[in-house]
């Protein structure tokens, strides 16, 4: 199934901050978490989740550190901030709500 | 993420990055970050069995096309934009064939302004007779035309030009029916805050449909200050072509002052202000800002003098001599120690952490705070002594709306040093707070007036 680029963009950033309300995380991680949760069905070109976790750090989302991995590279980890949890919790109720008015049509398709 | 043993995979690597890092929107920690996550895909991808090279043609798949990738990188990071516009190879193709036409509207709408100027000679109102007149309404000569070419640079419709041609009609309507009185101080009032309020307009057809988004109202501010440099620039080649004008035609005993005082010197000031934009929209892809430059030169050399001067003022006691020209002076002091804040930060990397210059900025603003409630105790303590009169309102105001901004922009760098807030919070009020001084400058010339009875 190929997602349309439109509704990968649109999700991009709640998935991100939910994954980041998780714990603190990084980009690789991050990626392979969105293929795990989606069973596979929702695969970014990789490199495009750094520029949305860059807007997202410069508009005080997520905040971003520097620190050494196990193999002694340097890797950059992103955790949630507090206003990050506010726009999380918005993003939810609005899928939520688009969710919920999916749903109740196909439903009715269904048994109709 | 290891380095591998594999030695022509590390050599892939890095001639990978040597390429990607040739992409300016690409910073260094950013193509770390990038080459970290390709390590990665790449140590999965060998340990699930495939070879080197073929994990690695994967890994760079994976990643996404490098001119994709760089332009979302410059939407994230805008102020990179700036320095390098990145278009893809159709967008730079258009450009090439609009810029002529563009070279032809810019070319017309200076030649438009320069002959706006000359148009009340012919209603007999001459530059060295109505002074008064040109001053009232310099900036409705040149403002109008410089809107008109962001309008159709940015493709705006018909429907934004004519709402953006309502704050020039005002203007103009204002500016001429007022019965001021000869001289007068709201006169001079009106004359200094016209083209800061209509410097908003313009500012609305620069950023077209991102006046609400930061990174649009923070372009204009580059904007406006490489237009100043640029000026400054073409008005120094303006002065000598004026001066070998003169002194060639007065080498055969002709007296071409005239020629200088009416023609060159008016016309061409109106004609830069459209000309520099035009450079600055063309340039600012290739060159550095020169703005954020004289920024980082200047803010330690004002940091010294404030600092300095309210030291001498605390050892010798003397108060602020509460002149007319005093009060302006520090009026424009504090409008500069502004600029200073409001141009470190459009130049700023608003993720790097704090460094040394940061809290020099924050030393400036702390000291510009003291001075401007040295100078706004001195207007207030004129004001109970003798009244109020259109200046030191206008004095007032404009420190009280200078105050707030630099007592709170102190306040955000202070949070922001000891790594309590994020710089982008600094970045985001300045913004913020940007159209109270055109507003205040329209409330100078629509209210003021009336409300002193023009004197």
């Amino acid at each position: 199934m190929d997602m349309s680029k439109d509704l990968v963009a649109a999700s991009a950033t709640p998935l991100v901050l939910a994954i980041l309300a998780e714990g603190d995380s990084y980009g690789y991680a991050i990626i392979k978490r969105v293929i795990e949760l989606s069973g596979g069905h929702i695969q970014w070109t990789d490199g495009m989740l750094y520029p949305v976790l860059h807007r997202l750090e410069r508009q005080g989302h997520v905040a971003a550190k520097w620190s050494a991995a196990e193999n002694g590279r340097r890797r950059k980890y992103y955790r949630i901030t507090k206003t990050g949890r506010k726009l999380l919790a918005a993003q939810r109720e609005q899928w939520h709500v688009v969710d919920g008015a999916l749903r109740g049509i196909w439903m009715r398709a269904r048994t109709t | 993420m290891t380095t591998f043993t594999d030695r022509p995979l590390e050599e892939q690597i890095s001639q990978w990055r040597t390429y990607v890092r040739r992409r300016q929107v690409l910073h260094g920690p950013d193509v770390e970050e990038l080459e970290g996550h390709l390590r990665e895909q790449l140590a999965a991808l060998t340990e699930s069995g495939l070879a080197g090279d073929e994990a690695f043609l994967v890994a760079v798949k994976r990643m996404g096309s490098l001119d994709a990738l760089s332009r979302e990188f410059a939407l994230a990071h805008s102020e990179r934009l700036w320095k390098q516009l990145v278009t893809s190879p159709d967008a730079a193709e258009e450009s090439a064939k609009t810029s002529h036409t563009e070279t032809l509207i810019v070319l017309g709408l200076a030649i438009a302004a320069a002959i706006a100027i000359k148009v009340p000679t012919l209603f007999g109102l001459r530059l060295d007779g109505a002074e008064m007149f040109y001053a009232r309404n310099i900036s409705l000569f040149v403002l109008p035309l410089l809107t008109i070419y962001f309008l159709w640079k940015r493709g705006a419709g018909v429907g934004r030009g004519l709402m953006l041609a309502l704050p020039f009609v005002a203007g103009a309507v204002l500016a001429n029916i007022f019965p001021f009185q000869k001289r007068s101080d709201t006169e001079v009032l009106a004359v200094l805050h016209l083209p800061i309020a209509l410097w908003l307009a313009v500012g609305f057809a620069y950023v077209r449909n991102r006046w609400f988004s930061s990174p649009g109202r923070m372009d204009f501010v580059r904007y406006s200050g490489e237009l100043a440099i640029y000026y400054v620039l073409i008005a120094l080649g303006g002065g000598v072509f004026t001066a070998f004008t003169m002194m060639m035609f007065m080498a055969i005993g002709i007296n071409a002052q005239w020629l200088a005082g009416d023609w060159l010197i008016p016309c061409g000031a109106m004609g830069a202000v459209i000309v520099g934009s035009w450079l600055v929209e063309a340039k600012q892809s290739v060159i550095e800002n020169m703005a954020p430059v004289l920024t980082r030169l200047f803010t330690p050399l004002f940091t010294i003098l404030l600092l300095v001067f309210l030291a001498t003022m605390v050892w010798t006691g003397s108060p602020i001599n509460v002149e007319r020209e005093v009060l302006i002076g520090f009026d424009l002091l504090l409008v500069l120690i502004v600029g200073l804040v409001l141009y470190a930060a459009s130049a700023r990397d608003p993720q790097a952490p704090p460094d040394f210059f940061d809290g020099l900025q924050l030393l400036l603003v702390v000291s510009a705070l003291v001075v401007d409630g040295v100078a706004l105790a001195a207007i207030a303590a004129r004001i109970s002594e003798f009244g109020f009169t259109p200046n030191r309102v206008a004095a007032l105001g404009e420190n009280l709306i200078l105050l707030i901004n630099l007592a709170w922009s102190a306040w955000l760098y202070a949070r922001f040093l000891r790594q309590r807030g994020s710089f982008a919070s600094l970045e985001q009020w300045q913004i913020a707070y940007l159209p109270v001084y055109p507003i205040w400058a329209a409330l100078v010339v629509i209210v003021f007036p009336p409300l002193f009875g023009y004197r």
